[in-house]
């Protein structure tokens, strides 16, 4: 698998997401511009955290046609993979390659802290070196993370089985509390029917490294490595 | 049109009526409006620091890892391996006391482009706050602004905002302080200076437009406010945090061109002090014409133009033909950009608007006949040394170690640092949530990391300006040790009411003998700083604030400590005398609701010989938790230390004297470190080598904090008190 990294102005975690996938991978992923065209030969495309053009309109909104999403479309379409990660991931609703809307945080703070993930599902090619049901913890840092859809969809998403993670507590219980920034059905990530795009709100590529406080999100990019 | 400039006029920008008569000699003439202007700014306080210069002058500044001390945009220190750090703190009190969220903003906005404009990618963020008392009407939308506008523009940007500390107390009802801290990192041999090597460079301006804001901020920033100035809010500058991280990658893009021959940010006083600063220091004349400047708004005139503060703005001296390598740079990043004069061999600031010369002053003088004024200073009245006896102890133990926890000053500031992203960038390994007592970030790619803390300890300062001095560099140091770096250089931020009053000059002028005595002696110069005066609400000043910002080096982060490892079964030390000092104590103030007393001396030689043997254990791994006593003594260190570790702690001997004293004071040079038996007799054979106290306070362990017949606290009960108040304060009614 050969992955590449979209940078937009003012995307500020593709370090993070370089470093990350750079361990589990062994090469240094490919960076692209937002105004590259050309993703040959690309097998795997992320989009990182940050504030793509400052968040102004809405986040993601501008990143969403800048010109390299065209391709990025095309990618899915044809069955690539996609990561979104936080911004990434508003990128991907904002260009309708994923469903729904992330709306401010209910509490309407920005909020950097830890959170436990629930797997869903642990059958597809970003999921699989967790077990179903199992907990992870990730860093979320975001204002804007309340994950929205109209209840069709949301319905949709459940009977399709496209929800990838969900907040939860440390012991897996999927509760109110846990669910800190107000999301839908305590949605944090969600999965193309393909499953092969993924968007999630919190971030995996920073906990890699028992340096970084932990590894939990470093069998996320061991599966990608391997597929 | 302009009205006309008269001594009224000079007096309404700030100007007494000496300093014009200085005007007018330089200019030989009665100045334009627009000059009249370039001087007021260059001269402000904020700019020239006329008052507190000549006390300046004592703080050390070199040593041989300093490459360069204050008098460029930032301190750089050698860290090793071909690195640098760069670093600064900045106070943006007045801007945010009236427009909190913006005028925080553009202080975290500001202090980065400091510390980028010299070479270095920013790699960490850190601020200090002080507030005013909780119950004041204006203090929780001040915080709740305040906080949204160092996180808005921090996350935005994409650094991680680290390390910090907060205070509250009515002294700042009328005039909060808001200090941003940058840390950055550039290769030693490719720093950046402001100085214009010759005349006949192209002068480019690049950035966001120049609008109409902050016009004369830095003259707001240079007296005191009066009811009714929340109308200068027009005067406070927007920040746009997108348009700085773009700033930040062309910045160092175009420097990595090779293109650049001088840089400096606009900042206070905008392009006034910019194209002065650049053109003085490098000894040349500057011409600009500002018909060339990109602009926001349409009309505005030379005057609004060299006095704006619009935020996000760089100023780079270019070499010869090199300008379209800045433009491929400026180009990519969307950023408006200009050549809009160039240097010359006349030694004059000439500005061109409209075809006329609107201004024309002779650079030297600007610079070399700027007033500098020793002020009259009168001793501060020092507070009396407390003995145990003249405070009384607590009737309800349980009452008084949660009152301390959970006390404004003593609580957990979760509520805020949540709101700051903490790990952008991969590189952080202490944060606020970690429990350390610096933040410590990792140089990429390297085995090193640099540790950063804020202190000061504006209760002390009060009750005695020359201990406080000396103990908000103390504290630094101690921070630093704590996590098992070695302290290297520090950035200052003196914050203090009128100058113009002998009582509010003493604080200044004792506070830096003691911050220059502790610089002093323990080899921690000073590399660069900024002094806010003129913190005063009709006529009553702020508590003196001298904010220390430190940084230290990590060889090797893998032997970095914190105070979050303690282990069930270590022993629990305390590390150096305790005497047991109430005097000015978070104990005496927030448990009996006085303020007074001598705070604790600081004894420099103790706190060396202490810190060295802390490090050392560290680095050779016998410790497993480490944590400086400050605020709230033994009892709180310890309650932290058990919070942090999720372990209760087991006291069972306390050091000799009365165990109020013993364990609310806040006697300085102390540590309390947990280690593991095994670890107890090298401990001992070192302590006794360097001449240190210790007392084995007792072990770790169980789920309470306990004293023996004294107190038995469970931890979830601190817990809850330490992290109750201020997300109740924040979201209560």
């Amino acid at each position: 698998m050969r992955a590449a990294i979209v940078v937009f102005p003012g995307i500020n975690r593709e370090r993070d997401m370089a470093i990350a996938l750079e361990a589990s991978f062994g090469t240094k992923p490919r960076m692209l511009w937002h105004k590259d065209t050309d993703i040959a030969g690309v097998d795997l495309i992320v989009i990182p955290g940050g504030f793509s053009f400052g968040d102004y309109l809405r986040c993601g909104a501008m990143a969403a046609h800048s010109p390299i999403m065209r391709a990025v479309k095309d990618h899915a379409a044809k069955g690539g993979y996609v990561l979104g990660v936080c911004n990434g991931f508003q990128i991907l609703t904002e260009a309708g390659i994923l469903p729904g809307a992330l709306l401010r945080n209910a509490s309407l703070r920005f909020l950097s802290m830890n959170t436990h993930l629930r797997v869903e599902r642990a059958d597809t090619v970003f999921t699989r070196r967790y077990q179903s049901g199992q907990t992870f913890q990730a860093i979320m840092a975001h204002g804007d993370g309340n994950y929205f859809a109209d209840d069709a969809t949301l319905d949709r998403l459940e009977s399709q089985n496209l929800v990838a993670l969900r907040y939860a507590n440390k012991f897996g219980a999927v509760t109110p509390e846990a669910n800190l920034n107000g999301s839908a059905r305590s949605i944090a990530g969600i999965l193309s029917p393909n499953l092969r795009v993924l968007g999630l709100m919190p971030h995996p590529e920073d906990l890699v490294d028992p340096l970084m406080g932990g590894t939990d999100g470093k069998p996320l990019f061991d599966a990608l490595a391997a597929a | 049109m302009n009205p006309d400039v008269n001594e009224s006029l000079a007096r309404s920008f700030g100007l007494s009526a000496e300093e014009y008569g200085r005007v007018l000699a330089i200019m030989g003439r009665t100045p334009s409006f627009t000059e009249l202007g370039v001087f007021s700014v260059m001269w402000s306080e904020h700019c020239s620091y006329k008052s507190s210069r000549v006390w300046l002058k004592q703080l050390p500044t070199k040593a041989p890892w300093v490459i360069h001390g204050p008098g460029e945009n930032a301190g750089v220190v050698d860290i090793g391996d071909g690195l640098a750090a760069i670093f600064k703190m900045e106070s943006h009190n007045h801007p945010s006391f009236i427009e909190p969220y913006q005028g925080a903003a553009t202080g975290v906005g500001g202090i980065m482009r400091d510390v980028f404009t010299m070479g270095a990618r920013p790699i960490a963020l850190l601020n200090a706050l002080r507030f005013g008392d909780p119950s004041h009407p204006k203090t929780k939308r001040l915080v709740a602004g305040v906080v949204a506008g160092i996180g808005g523009y921090g996350n935005c940007v994409g650094v991680p905002t680290v390390a910090g500390e907060t205070n509250f107390h009515k002294g700042y009802d009328g005039n909060i302080l808001v200090n941003a801290m940058c840390v950055g990192l550039a290769d030693s041999d490719k720093i950046f200076y402001s100085a214009a090597p010759s005349a006949g460079l192209p002068v480019v301006y690049f950035g966001s437009k120049t609008g109409r804001d902050g016009i004369h901020g830095a003259t707001m920033a240079s007296a005191e406010f009066v009811e009714g100035d929340e109308d200068k809010r027009p005067t406070v500058q927007v920040g746009d945090p997108f348009a700085e991280k773009l700033l930040i990658e062309a910045t160092l893009e175009l420097m990595a061109t090779g293109a650049v021959a001088a840089i400096q940010d606009m900042g206070a006083a905008g392009l006034t002090s910019s194209s002065v600063e650049m053109a003085g220091k490098g000894g040349v004349g500057i011409e600009l014409d500002l018909d060339a400047v990109p602009q926001r708004e349409t009309g505005m005139t030379a005057y609004e133009m060299m006095l704006s503060e619009s935020q996000e703005r760089m100023l780079a001296v270019l070499k010869p033909g090199r300008e379209a390598d800045g433009y491929r740079v400026f180009e990519k990043w969307g950023l408006d950009a200009a050549v809009i004069g160039h240097t010359t061999d006349t030694g004059q600031l000439v500005l061109k608007h409209k075809g006329e010369t609107v201004c024309d002053i002779p650079l030297a003088p600007l610079f070399d006949d700027a007033p500098c004024y020793d002020r009259p200073w009168t001793q501060p009245v020092l507070q009396p040394r407390l003995s145990p006896a003249d405070v009384p102890a607590p009737t309800d133990w349980r009452r008084a170690i949660l009152t301390l926890l959970g006390c404004p000053d003593g609580a957990s500031k979760r509520w805020l640092w949540e709101q700051y992203d903490r790990h952008v960038m991969a590189d952080t390994l202490h944060d606020s949530s970690t429990g350390a007592d610096a933040g410590i970030v990792r140089v990429h790619g390297a085995k090193k990391a640099l540790a950063v803390t804020s202190d000061c300890t504006p209760r002390y300062v009060q009750a005695d300006p020359y201990e406080g001095g000396k103990q908000a560099v103390a504290e630094a140091w101690r921070n630093l040790t704590s996590v098992g770096a070695d302290p290297i250089a520090i950035t200052d931020n003196l914050n203090f009411g009128n100058p113009e009053r002998p009582e509010i000059m003493g604080q200044i002028v004792r506070a830096t003998d003691g911050m220059a005595e502790a610089c002093r002696a323990l080899d921690f110069p000073v590399v660069s700083g900024n002094v806010s005066l003129y913190n005063e609400t009709n006529g009553a000043a702020i508590p003196p604030t001298p904010t220390v910002g430190a940084v230290g080096l990590l060889p090797d982060y893998a032997k970095r400590m914190g105070f979050g490892g303690m282990k069930p079964g270590d022993v629990v030390v305390v590390i150096g005398a305790t005497v047991g000092e109430l005097g000015s104590s978070l104990y005496l103030r927030d448990v009996l609701g006085r303020e007074e007393g001598a705070p604790p001396p600081v004894d420099l030689d103790t706190e060396r010989r202490h810190g060295d043997l802390v490090r050392g254990l560290i680095r050779s791994g016998l410790v497993h938790a480490v944590h400086d006593l400050s605020d709230g003594g033994l009892i709180v260190a310890a309650t932290e230390m058990a919070l942090a570790s999720r372990t209760g702690v087991f006291i069972d001997d306390l050091p000799e004297g009365p165990a109020h004293a013993i364990l609310f004071g806040e006697d300085q040079a102390r540590y309390l470190v947990a280690l593991p038996q095994h670890s107890m007799d090298v401990l001992d054979e070192r302590a006794a080598d360097a001449n240190v106290p210790y007392h084995v306070l007792g072990r770790a362990g169980g789920c309470e904090v306990a004293v023996t017949d004294l107190f038995a606290i469970d931890i979830d009960d601190l817990r809850a008190a330490n992290e109750a108040w201020m997300p109740g304060y924040m979201e209560g009614p």
